[in-house]
């Protein structure tokens, strides 16, 4: 066994905790100012956007493969689906696809 | 209240579990590649697994595999998993004003081991606080899928047919859309925020301005940060404009 190898996982492992456990120490019991608040009610939704596009897009060299996992997902998702059909009825259309339009 | 929190402590795991399935089936493929990654870049088992025990960070550990194999050295990598990580603070802050307050910092210091893109984003659009226990169980799911999947992958990656590997890949994004659809019926400002936040991502991406870490952390900043401003403006001027 490679102990580089070792020693920077558990170095990515320390770098990866400390951002995740600080805030709970910082902010603990704290209370944050009312504008403050809302911006933080904010962040979960604005994630989203952000980890949805533009990643979605660049899956697959051909950017319709994305799109069109997309707008499936949007459809299930738009008829009130359980996220777990959303998912999987993603990856059907998908298999689908790539079936009919080889990559 | 306590007699509440104490009988509800079972269920709350139990429905922590459940939301954890969606994570764990989108997890699935995205760590059984990253075990086979890792096996092509000359990762041991052992090494591969311990990253997915010790580090659960998707993007991070793919990004590792892609610098161990370019020959970066152990300090650069560390230092790159720091800056794709560091959105996780973020995220953490915004967890925190959610989270129930009697949970003390032991159990909060240990369910943020666990926090990543997708449970956090399972968590925070649940409607009400979040428990420890609930936490522990969302955890567990989606922490067990990507551990055990990365030891499989390594094992047997390669023998997976390729289309499904491909049309896999987009059950983490599908997820993701699933989770802020329901969000989205009949509350603009989700939709506002969502849509702001993606056309900064994308700008920051197409131009390469910075790392991806980076360009999430800056687009869920700014729109988070203009659209409360925009809102609390309206608010000021008063109830008539503001809908």
């Amino acid at each position: 066994m490679n102990s580089t190898v070792i020693g920077m996982i558990i170095g990515m492992a320390v770098v990866t905790y400390i951002p995740r456990l600080l805030p709970f120490v910082l902010f603990k019991g704290k209370e944050m100012p009312f504008f403050l608040q809302g911006v933080l009610k904010n962040i979960p939704y604005a994630t989203l956007g952000a980890l949805i596009f533009p990643g979605v897009l660049l899956i697959q060299d051909d950017i319709t493969y994305g799109l069109l996992g997309a707008a499936a997902a949007i459809l299930i998702a738009y008829f009130g689906a359980n996220v777990i059909v959303v998912v999987l009825g993603a990856i059907a259309v998908l298999s689908v696809y790539s079936i009919f339009i080889p990559l | 209240m306590a007699v509440t929190a104490l009988e509800g402590e079972a269920p709350q795991f139990r429905q922590g579990l459940q939301s954890g399935v969606s994570i764990a089936i989108g997890y699935a493929p995205v760590a059984l590649t990253y075990g086979l990654l890792a096996k092509t870049t000359g990762l041991t088992m052992t090494e591969t697994v311990l990253m997915s025990l010790i580090v659960f960070a998707g993007a991070s550990q793919y990004i590792a595999l892609n610098l161990l194999a370019l020959g970066t050295g152990a300090f650069e990598i560390i230092l790159t998993t720091f800056i794709v990580n560091i959105r996780h603070f973020l995220m953490s802050t915004a967890l925190n004003e959610k989270s129930y307050e009697e949970d003390g910092l032991l159990k909060k210091a240990t369910y943020s081991f666990g926090l990543t893109d997708e449970t956090f984003s399972v968590a925070a659009t649940k409607p009400g606080t979040v428990t420890a226990g609930y936490m522990f169980g969302l955890i567990l799911m989606a922490y067990s899928s990507w551990v055990i999947c990365s030891g499989l992958g390594h094992l047997f990656g390669a023998s997976l047919p390729k289309t499904l590997q491909e049309s896999m890949s987009v059950a983490l994004y599908a997820m993701f859309i699933g989770l802020l659809a329901p969000s989205m019926k009949g509350a603009k400002k989700v939709i506002y925020l969502a849509v702001v936040a993606a056309c900064f991502n994308s700008v920051f991406t197409v131009t390469e301005a910075m790392s991806s870490g980076w360009s999430i952390v800056l687009s869920t900043l700014i729109s988070s940060f203009i659209i409360e401003f925009i809102e609390y403006t309206k608010r000021k001027k008063g109830g008539s404009s503001g809908e």
